[in-house]
């Protein structure tokens, strides 16, 4: 599983990017949280707003920062699919 | 009927039966209207942020760009102007919203309407003018940002300048058509209350710092001290607001306040206008980032168009509003 979160690397997504580190560490799963500053790969996703959480190339949640249980919800609805 | 009477009442409870102090008193005066005032705005920014907060999640700016990529050019600089109102707007969100809106093949024009429309009309700034100046002032202030916005998109698309934006933004077409996660109303009610909460923690210090000295001046400092310097007879008071109100975007909560205490001592509406229209609409962090996507030029340009617009309301309504 690829998980990812996109950002400018404005503080907001650098905040995304350790709670969703901290939810992958909790729900005890062996992947890396991947963390890209690379804005044109937010647009080829087809989105504008950062910060971005993705699970396999696609936005689970997308411009705010969410609570940890709804990260860990999103990454598990992405499971199940 | 005033819809805030009840605040006044509870301000005047606490102030003169609680607090005993004499009413009239300066001390007593300035605590009553800086907590009918603090009571007042912090109530307005949680009912309508909550709401807008709602309505925003039905319209995420990949939405707003669809909408915008279809339309012709003319009615788009009026819709990005309008639905730059709800879009939340930070520096650090104009370069994606930018290359998006471009990528996708909104045209230059269009949006600079929105880059000009989406931090100058915020809600934040617009809950202050309502609870500070009134619905009158507040309606001036959105209808002449609309003008301005919808006016400096159609100058700069007149303008061809696109040779002006960095050649790599032409070279990635964005994908227009991704689908977004979909939220249930429980997730939009949670997000909306996320978000309000968000703002307030933000807002709050400057809130009550700018109220606070607004109160003091309120009380201290005599009535139309400062129509001498700031009048609406000054030529030189509306360029000179709108050049002290461009490094202050950040504060833009925290100046409101301030404002409307010094508008009270002889600081003329249209030079108010333009001091809060250049506090919001021309932000310095935001023209040091955008120079990543265009070159310095179309920054002045655009600085420019947008100052032009600004000057000329305060100027317009210091005539009007004698």
């Amino acid at each position: 599983m690829k998980i990812q979160v996109l950002g400018s690397g404005c503080p907001t997504c650098e905040k995304l990017y350790k709670i969703t580190r901290q939810a992958v560490e909790q729900m005890g799963l062996p992947d890396q949280v991947e963390y890209i500053k690379d804005i044109q790969q937010i647009l080829n996703m087809g989105l504008m707003s950062s910060p971005v959480l993705a699970v396999n190339g696609k936005p689970a949640l997308v411009g705010f920062i969410p609570k940890i249980e709804e990260i860990k919800k999103a990454i598990q609805k992405s499971i199940s699919q | 009927m005033n819809f805030f009477y009840p605040i006044q009442v509870l301000a005047d409870w606490l102030v003169y039966t609680l607090f005993k102090l004499t009413p009239n008193s300066l001390v007593g005066g300035s605590i009553n209207f800086f907590i009918y005032d603090v009571i007042k705005i912090f109530l307005l920014l949680a009912v309508i942020i909550f709401i807008v907060s709602i309505i925003r999640s039905y319209l995420p700016p990949e939405k707003i760009r669809t909408i915008l990529a279809r339309k012709n050019q003319y009615t788009s600089n009026v819709i990005a102007s309008l639905l730059g109102i709800i879009t939340p707007f930070c520096s650090c969100s104009a370069i994606p919203l930018f290359l998006g809106f471009i990528q996708a093949g909104v045209p230059l024009g269009t949006t600079f309407s929105f880059l000009v429309a989406s931090p100058m009309i915020n809600e934040v700034a617009l809950i202050l003018l309502l609870g500070l100046f009134g619905w009158k002032i507040a309606l001036i202030y959105i209808i002449s940002g609309l003008v301005i916005a919808v006016l400096s998109g159609t100058i700069i698309g007149k303008l061809k300048v696109e040779n002006l934006v960095e050649p790599f933004v032409f070279q990635s077409i964005a994908n227009g058509n991704m689908e977004m996660p979909k939220m249930s109303t429980k997730e939009r009610l949670t997000y909306a209350k996320n978000y309000t909460l968000d703002i307030l923690k933000k807002v709050w210090p400057y809130i009550l710092i700018g109220i606070g000295i607004g109160a003091w001046i309120h009380g201290y400092v005599p009535t139309d001290f400062l129509a001498k310097y700031a009048g609406s007879g000054k030529w030189y008071g509306v360029p000179l607001a709108v050049v002290i109100g461009i490094p202050l975007y950040s504060n833009a909560a925290g100046v409101i306040p301030l404002v409307s205490a010094l508008t009270e001592k002889g600081v003329s509406m249209g030079t108010t206008l333009a001091f809060m229209m250049s506090v919001t609409a021309l932000s310095l962090p935001e023209f040091m980032i955008l120079k990543k996507v265009m070159k310095l030029k179309l920054i002045f340009l655009f600085a420019g168009i947008v100052g032009i617009g600004i000057m000329f309301t305060g100027y317009l309504f210091n005539f009007i509003l004698k």
